[in-house]
């Protein structure tokens, strides 16, 4: 099984973390760097995410494109 | 095969629970982890579908039936399974629009895929009409 569960609490960590990292910059008034803060979580979820589907994509080519083929 | 299936309810009730916990601060992370869930569970899936293809696969062998018409079958059912993941995705995240123009084009090319199989039916009804 190539992935578990923990990359699922992963993503929710990040995103529970940059939150409250966003909400406490947002307090010392530096809006500016809340959100370089979110966009950088993003990417790095972004990325998790974006591999994961590209594996799932590769799959799908090689069980529906080349069976019997 | 049961523990399989507790194991995906379990990722399942698990990320819904988080994305919910997020979706109050941050609806882009949500958005995120829910993709995220729905790829690994039609990962875990594909295993499966594999092995009820390969099945197929056998039974078409047996059957001498030509292999092109059972890869476009197969096409054709990737290409359904694809276009309603993401259209569902799609509006899962409010972008009804999307959806509907992701289902447009998994529809198109459906139709598109099925078009030889057509003739061929076409061209044996025909076949079988007399002084054709």
């Amino acid at each position: 099984m190539a992935y578990d569960v923990d990359a699922i609490f992963q993503i929710a960590g990040i995103g529970i973390i940059v939150a409250m990292i966003h909400t406490v910059l947002k307090q010392m008034g530096k809006e500016d760097w809340a959100h370089w803060v979110t966009l950088i979580g993003f990417v790095v979820v972004l990325y998790m995410v974006a591999t994961i589907v590209d594996d799932l994509f590769q799959r799908i080519r090689s069980v529906f494109l080349y069976i019997g083929g | 095969m049961t523990l399989d299936l507790l194991q995906m309810v379990g990722f399942g009730l698990v990320a819904t629970f988080l994305a919910l916990l997020i979706k109050e601060q941050q609806p882009a992370f949500a958005f995120l982890l829910t993709l995220f869930v729905g790829a690994m569970l039609f990962f875990f899936l594909m295993d499966y579908i594999e092995a009820a293809l390969t099945m197929l696969d056998d039974l078409a062998n047996h059957a001498n039936i030509e292999p092109v018409y059972l890869e476009t079958m197969l096409k054709i059912i990737g290409i359904a399974y694809v276009a309603e993941f993401g259209a569902q995705l799609a509006r899962d995240a409010d972008e009804g629009t999307i959806a509907a123009k992701i289902e447009l084009a998994g529809k198109v090319l459906i139709f598109v895929m099925a078009i030889p199989i057509f003739r061929t039916l076409l061209e044996t009804v025909l076949s079988l009409l007399p002084g054709a």
